[in-house]
């Protein structure tokens, strides 16, 4: 097979960190000027591919910094966006000020469900929040507020300094600014103090308390800053279609965003882009296929998880 | 006042006692020694004091507080680090990053502070980075500092595990087998790098060990376990002419299956 050598050897031109600007440069200035060539159905997709980024970046603080298996992370999405929606809808509040009350819920339900859970190890935690997704999604279903099971219409556009956000790309630009902003964050928390702790926990977690590291609030903290992201996401997604409902956060949901990181590489911040990008540009180009594309999509990850059991993207290599 | 207390200590699985109304002290700035045969409850200590094991009565007071069921990590905070017997580095991780970890106790960046990069978080990165490359020269792995700890040959990683502890800024060492897997010539090191925590960093020490010469030579205070209770205690010679002590280690006379 000659596939790896390509592989490596393109790594290591990008690993000086000019040729990394660089590339980082061009791909951003890519992205910007999409837009200005793509039609409205290549524009719908790339914005949505930039959607699950953000989704997907946010439960990588969770899955792959912090080793903590997250099945109900479509939650925190539909917390941040119902907040929105509720709050725009039928209080009439200004958009932009729903966020930080959306970041405020999901911080919320993070802590909440993550304060008693976390001290289980990591198998318990896979089921409690399983089922924590199940919960909010009925629990949406079945409140008068949230609109029950036709969900909310009617959520306001959010304006920028005078313009109305409506056209397809306006939210393409403004996911891809939050994509961005999601990638800074999480680059700058995994190479800190508590980047590193969360990796301790995820190797050796007795060895990490005998360190003197707080493992619950350790992980706490990870689930909490992944649940803000959910939440963001969530706002900015409410804004976008004008209209949620419950069935857009099913289980399903939280299972697609865990594969893009899965599939990309966890922990591995252009890896999970990568995986977000593959999630929804798949289906799309397979289009043809008709109802064969989603076996086929499910053939290539099989084959992805045997071959590449760490992700898409390439493990980082060290020097020794 | 002595360092560590340890008070009519009782610990059982399920109705079996482990350790049996078990008290020693340690005193500050010495290195004693906690020794005894397989299975004697050496390493169910070390993990009643540092918070692993949750102790059924007695009492345990370090520093002067009782510290009898904190979590592990405040039981570090308070100035107690230990090694594992068996090897517990983070593998995949460099040597320093390794080191790092126990620097995480004395330090407070939050992720706001590392996501704007303020002032003070890169002070505190370039202490703990300072701090722990520190440690690895006093153990003399400096120049290994950027490799996988995993790649490290055994020696070598026993050496981090104890700079890692070092990084902790502990009062009190407990070393769980350190000369473990250890050939000749590393364990002299170790002897000499013991005594160098204790009289330059002015560190207390306390050991389980198996190798009775290393025990012999470093150790001021002995206590012998057996069966989970204290069966003696003393300097070196002292303990080495006890009846009961030489009985538990090769078995009085009338035992012949060995």
């Amino acid at each position: 097979m000659a596939k790896p050598i390509p592989s490596t050897r393109l790594l290591g031109w990008l690993r000086p960190q000019r040729n990394r600007m660089i590339v980082l440069t061009v791909l951003a200035g890519v992205a910007m000027v999409i837009p200005l060539v793509a039609n409205n159905y290549v524009l719908e997709v790339l914005t949505n591919a930039w959607f699950y980024a953000i989704l997907c970046l946010g439960l990588n603080i969770v899955v792959g910094y912090a080793g903590l298996l997250d099945l109900g992370y479509a939650a925190f999405f539909a917390v941040g966006a119902y907040t929105t929606g509720i709050l725009t809808s039928k209080f009439g509040v200004n958009f932009w000020l729903t966020i930080p009350v959306a970041v405020s819920c999901s911080m919320l339900a993070g802590l909440i469900i993550g304060g008693p859970t976390l001290r289980l190890r990591s198998d318990y935690l896979a089921i409690v929040t399983l089922g924590f997704g199940e919960i909010v999604r009925i629990i949406a279903r079945n409140l008068e507020i949230t609109g029950g099971a036709s969900g909310l219409i009617g959520i306001d556009r959010p304006s920028f300094l005078g313009i109305e956000l409506s056209r397809g790309i306006h939210f393409y630009y403004v996911f891809l600014l939050l994509a961005i902003l999601a990638c800074f964050i999480s680059y700058r928390l995994q190479h800190s103090r508590l980047g590193r702790a969360w990796q301790y926990v995820r190797e050796d977690e007795d060895a990490a308390e005998a360190m003197g590291i707080n493992r619950v609030a350790v992980k706490l903290y990870a689930y909490v800053i992944g649940a803000m992201f959910g939440g963001v996401a969530g706002c900015f997604f409410a804004a976008k279609m004008t209209a949620i409902s419950p069935e857009t956060f099913t289980f399903s949901q939280s299972v697609l965003i865990l594969l893009g990181v899965v599939l990309g590489g966890m922990g591995k911040i252009p890896g999970v882009i990568i995986g977000a990008f593959a999630l929804v540009l798949f289906p799309e180009v397979f289009r043809g296929l008709g109802s064969m594309r989603m076996l086929i999509f499910g053939i290539v990850m099989l084959i992805i998880m045997l071959y590449r059991p760490e992700g898409i993207w390439p493990q980082r290599q060290r020097e020794s | 006042m002595a360092l560590l207390d340890v008070k009519n200590l009782v610990l059982s699985f399920s109705g079996l006692q482990v350790i049996r109304d078990l008290s020693f002290r340690v005193e500050r700035g010495t290195i004693a020694s906690l020794i005894g045969p397989n299975g004697a409850g050496k390493t169910s200590v070390f993990n009643c004091l540092t918070g692993f094991y949750r102790p059924g009565s007695g009492d345990i007071d370090f520093n002067g507080h009782s510290i009898l069921r904190r979590k592990p990590h405040r039981i570090t905070r308070a100035g107690m680090a230990r090694t594992f017997q068996n090897l517990r580095l983070f593998k995949s991780m460099t040597v320093l990053e390794n080191v790092m970890s126990g620097m995480h106790c004395r330090t407070s960046a939050g992720a706001l502070g590392a996501i704007l990069k303020t002032g003070s978080q890169k002070k505190e990165e370039e202490l703990i980075t300072s701090v722990s490359e520190e440690c690895l020269s006093f153990v003399g792995l400096l120049e290994q500092k950027d490799r996988r700890a995993e790649t490290l040959p055994y020696g070598d990683q026993r050496r981090v595990e104890w700079a890692r502890a070092l990084a902790t800024r502990p009062r009190l060492l407990l070393f769980d087998e350190p000369a473990a897997g250890l050939n000749h010539d590393e364990k002299k090191d170790l002897i000499a790098l013991i005594l160098r925590i204790r009289d330059e960093l002015g560190i207390t020490i306390l050991l389980i060990e198996h190798d009775m010469g290393l025990v012999m030579k470093v150790s001021e205070k002995i206590t012998v376990i057996d069966y989970g209770a204290k069966i003696a205690e003393g300097t070196a010679e002292e303990v080495q002419n006890n009846a009961k002590v030489i009985e538990a280690y090769l078995g009085s006379e009338d035992e012949d299956f060995l």
